[in-house]
């Protein structure tokens, strides 16, 4: 059973009159431990795949299989809880909660899921040492440089032991050479921890990292190809 | 599964983070709720004040007062006239079936002395039905007898102020009191009463019988002549029969043609003081509803303000509902929010409320009582008002869909 599978997914928005198909008849599946990178020109269609993809929004039309459940059948709690526990976060502008310590950023995924107190701390300080912020826990974001800061993000999104990675432009406010470190951190959290990782960037240099490339265009799959580290 | 103490946590967080914000916030209930327990304590002790003059007074007390004079066409008060006699009270007593106890009053202040203590009272003389008309147990000794009163004798009950001023500490009974230079035996000592609705002491009295206030205290050239006669009905429903059935004996003993005015006046001082207390239990009630409103406006405040944090902090809500907070995590959040906020205002509102009421009772000098039915009613209103103005704005942002909410700049 592969970890994610899509058959024939649609989705239709409205705006106003017009109908905008921004997903047509996408299928595909993506097994457990795969480093997927999702590409495609802005419009493409790449962004709404991957909203379908972390559950943050449904399809209108076909099926999605996580993990072999239907999402399309669950409704707004259920959704919520799947994103909880198996699909970690990485955003673009790095959505950490200002005036909050890492710490309690990274503990943030941990309230929902019925924690105690000591074990969110324990599991946070893990997750923040594996990303390599130790001594960094009690720092507030506006105190961290942005590498930093998507780090901490990645701690969040590895805090549940989620098995996927969603990461949607996460080097596009970084620097190139911090951009560098946190690829090379996820594709050490891809092969040493097998997390599966799928990405969203339009750079061909960010792609390079992964394994496998899915390009986009109008709402379409065009071309999905292993790449030359698979 | 929610996981109340983080909420908890979380919410108070936010509203530490914008400690000016919730302190402004917080002022509207502490004014509403401090508004609230101040009047009403204003109220239930103005109402607490009449009902136990009322009771002090004697219940269902009916006063017949004589008519006036006229003068060279100058028309005088009522009571100038002694027109009531002590026959017209105990007529009242024997005919009027809706009377329970009748008491003729007639007073004067004289100087009491006693060794070398003195002191000028009033002094009433009256009959032994005074003490059921008033309600007005003895503390100590016995009262005067309708054997005293046929034969005039020399005997006095005291009331509590006398007797502080002549015997301080000592007995009275069986003394020897003079009033006016008479001598009286002290039988008996008058319960104390306190304050009348008008203010004055009413145990700085002496009661002596009324024959012997005639002929000794109080002579006149009228015989037989009282002030007024206080009457007791036999309830509170027979109060009405009772002033008809007096107003028709007095008119026929007095005399009085069909088209002739009265020669004297009855009032219903019962009457007179429950309308008093009606009318400031309805002040009490306006008050309360008055202040309430100011919880009110405290409360959409709070909604204003929860409002305005839920569009602040939009993106905030976005990553929690995209890190796996459901619909009810966001929910309490808010609410446990909109809750502290509107609790914790209304402890202090109570606070204020509580001890703006002592300092109103000891400058200006209004008895108030703060109920603690109203203290409770008032947290658990400000408790209502929170979960309910925050609801709105906690249902607001449940709803928000995660996807906007993170883009939301």
């Amino acid at each position: 059973m592969s970890l994610i599978e899509v058959r024939e997914l649609s989705k239709v928005y409205r705006l106003g009159d017009i109908e905008v198909n921004a997903l047509m008849d996408v299928s595909t599946t993506i097994a457990k431990g795969e480093f997927v990178a999702i590409m495609g020109p802005s419009g493409s269609g790449k962004s709404t795949f991957m909203n379908v993809l972390g559950c943050l929004d449904q399809p209108t039309g076909g099926q999605y299989l996580l993990e072999g459940i239907d999402v399309g059948k669950l409704n707004r709690d259920e959704l919520a809880g799947i994103r909880n526990k198996k699909i970690g976060f990485v955003f673009q502008g790095f959505n950490l909660l200002s005036r909050t310590s890492a710490m309690e950023n990274v503990e943030i995924p941990l309230l929902y899921d019925g924690h105690h107190a000591r074990q969110r701390r324990e599991r946070a300080m893990a997750a923040l040492k594996s990303v390599g912020l130790e001594g960094r826990e009690h720092h507030h974001p506006n105190q961290l440089s942005g590498g930093q800061q998507q780090r901490v993000a990645i701690a969040r999104a590895l805090v549940n032991d989620a098995p996927i990675i969603l990461a949607d432009e996460p080097t596009g406010n970084l620097d190139t050479k911090t951009s560098v470190e946190i690829m090379e951190l996820f594709v050490k959290l891809n092969t040493e921890s097998s997390i599966t990782i799928i990405l969203v960037t339009h750079e061909p240099d960010i792609a390079t990292y992964s394994r496998r490339q899915i390009k986009f265009l109008d709402g379409r799959i065009v071309s999905d190809e292993m790449t030359g580290n698979a | 599964m929610i996981n109340l103490p983080s909420t908890f946590r979380i919410s108070l967080r936010a509203l530490r983070v914008n400690k000016m914000r919730s302190a402004l916030t917080m002022l509207g209930i502490i004014i509403g709720v401090g508004a609230v327990i101040a009047m009403l304590a204003v109220g239930t002790g103005a109402s607490r004040k009449i009902a136990e003059q009322i009771a002090s007074m004697g219940s269902n007390l009916l006063i017949i007062l004589p008519g006036s004079t006229t003068s060279g066409g100058v028309r005088m008060g009522a009571g100038t006239q002694p027109t009531l006699t002590l026959n017209d009270a105990e007529e009242i007593q024997k005919e009027s079936s809706a009377v329970a106890e009748v008491a003729p009053v007639l007073n004067g202040v004289a100087q009491i002395v006693y060794g070398h203590q003195n002191w000028s009272t009033g002094v009433t003389g009256t009959t032994p039905g005074m003490l059921e008309v008033r309600d007005w147990p003895l503390a100590s000794g016995r009262p005067f007898t309708q054997q005293d009163v046929k034969s005039a004798t020399k005997v006095c009950l005291l009331g509590q102020t006398v007797v502080d001023n002549l015997f301080g500490s000592m007995d009275p009974l069986g003394q020897i009191i003079r009033i006016k230079k008479i001598p009286f035996t002290v039988i008996g000592v008058l319960a104390t009463k306190g304050q009348s609705a008008q203010g004055q002491d009413q145990d700085d009295t002496i009661y002596v019988p009324v024959t012997t206030a005639q002929k000794k205290l109080f002579g006149t050239s009228f015989p037989g002549m009282v002030r007024t006669i206080m009457v007791k009905a036999k309830s509170a429903e027979d109060l009405g029969p009772a002033e008809k059935q007096i107003n028709e004996l007095l008119r026929q003993r007095h005399h009085i043609g069909p088209k002739q005015d009265n020669d004297f006046t009855v009032r219903n001082l019962t009457q007179i003081m429950q309308t008093a207390e009606q009318s400031t239990k309805v002040m009490t009630l306006l008050l309360g509803a008055i202040a309430s409103v100011s919880l009110l406006v405290g409360g959409i405040g709070i909604m204003n303000i929860m409002l305005v944090s839920v569009t602040e902090r939009t993106r905030e809500i976005g990553i929690r509902m995209a890190v796996g907070a459901k619909t009810w995590d966001i929910r309490l959040q808010f609410i446990i929010e909109a809750l502290t906020l509107s609790l914790i205002g209304g402890i202090i509102g109570i606070i204020i409320g509580v001890s703006g009421s002592k300092i109103l009772s000891s400058l200006a000098g209004w008895a108030t009582i703060v109920s603690p039915l109203s203290v409770f009613m008032a947290f658990g209103f400000s408790g209502l008002v929170g979960i309910f103005f925050g609801f709105y704005p906690a249902y607001k942002a449940s709803n928000l869909n995660p996807i906007d909410a993170l883009r939301f700049e």
